[in-house]
């Protein structure tokens, strides 16, 4: 991982996947959930606030096998991913082609005041840091990346929201520090019926 | 209790269509079934959290899922189902293995035959008991129930092995 300010902005990296995407069902949570709201909303958005920590990729999952047609494009955390590592081999054994899982690693739980996690570097044996795309790679994803830079991720956002999946690509972003808490939209009950009258009619 | 061509058949006559799931050896007893069967999917998934989340999501992309784990797994994975089923009101089911039910042969004085009802019943689950054979009608009786009436529940299916 990058130092932390060498790092990519959050909201920086969300813009630009708000400007290429086009009919793909997005799922944020945690600080991209709270950071997406920001943007124009589009029907197939679904900021999956409140959560379980950890599994929006699984509801991801979930949708990308419902609806084999479309593109899936699940957000979360280091931290989330780390609460429910064993989804980067559901997903892969269960191998939706329509499925992108993008982790925005900040090597601390956010929205919780910035704790480091217990994958930082500063806290493991020899202090090497986990690179997360590799453990995707070993799972068995089609696809894995790591991106550190925004340049890249603006030349390769499209292209892994085309990519045969499951495609697992890793964002170096810098923690947020301040206006960190997570963000419910509100209405829960309500906007997961939307969401899934839009998914099933449209 | 089931057998494993009985298990598919009660899951086809309701028109399920994945099923998500972490075995044990009783459960796991119906895979080589549910692997064959045309109109089933079979999701593993690594723990048991995952199952209600992944199929959460299978529910709102259309499909019909359930959920079949043992109740240890009901007992790790509270928080997915508590968000899925409460805080977003999906109706989602599940099967659920109740280990030690039968006989506590392999796992004297099981803890999971304590707790098993008493935390479906925090998690505000209508749940039938397949305990007798007899019984066994109950699990698509209920289904169809829940999903006529668009609401969560559980068929507890009694299990003699750990």
């Amino acid at each position: 991982m990058n130092e932390p300010n060498s790092r990519m902005d959050l909201v920086s990296t969300l813009r630009i996947l708000h400007e290429v995407r086009t009919d793909e069902v997005i799922i944020t949570s945690m600080g991209s959930g709270r950071e997406w709201q920001q943007f124009k909303q589009h029907p197939l958005d679904f900021v999956h606030v409140p959560s379980s920590m950890g599994q929006t990729q699984s509801w991801g999952l979930g949708v990308a096998l419902a609806q084999p047609t479309r593109r899936v494009v699940a957000c979360c955390g280091d931290g989330s991913l780390l609460m429910n590592l064993g989804s980067l081999v559901t997903i892969a054994n269960a191998a939706p082609p329509n499925f992108t899982l993008l982790v925005f690693d900040n090597g601390v739980y956010e929205v919780t005041g910035g704790q480091s996690t217990p994958a930082s570097t500063a806290k493991r044996l020899m202090g090497r840091s986990i690179n997360l795309a590799s453990l995707a790679e070993e799972c068995g994803f089609r696809h894995t990346e790591r991106i550190t830079t925004l340049d890249k991720w603006r030349s390769r956002a499209d292209i892994l929201l085309n990519l045969l999946g499951p495609v697992c690509a890793v964002l170096d972003v810098a923690p947020q520090t301040e206006d960190y808490s997570v963000r419910s939209p509100g209405r829960p009950k309500e906007r997961v019926r939307e969401f899934a009258e839009t998914l099933q009619t449209t | 209790m089931f057998t494993a061509d009985e298990f598919v058949t009660e899951l086809r006559s309701v028109g399920i269509t994945h099923v998500v799931s972490v075995p044990d050896s009783t459960l796991g007893e119906w895979y080589p079934a549910l692997q064959e069967s045309d109109d089933l999917s079979l999701i593993q998934v690594c723990r048991e959290g995952e199952a209600w989340a992944v199929a959460a999501g299978l529910h709102l992309g259309g499909a019909a899922p359930v959920v079949l784990i043992q109740c240890t797994g009901l007992f790790e994975s509270g928080d997915a189902l508590r968000n899925a089923i409460h805080d977003y009101g999906l109706p989602l089911f599940g099967i659920i293995g109740y280990r030690s039910y039968l006989n506590q042969s392999s796992i004297p004085g099981d803890t999971a035959r304590i707790f098993t009802e008493p935390i479906l019943s925090a998690w505000q689950l209508d749940t039938v008991l397949i305990d007798t054979p007899d019984k066994k009608v109950r699990m698509a009786e209920h289904y169809r129930t829940c999903r006529a009436e668009e609401r969560p529940g559980v068929a507890l299916i009694a299990e003699g092995r750990a």
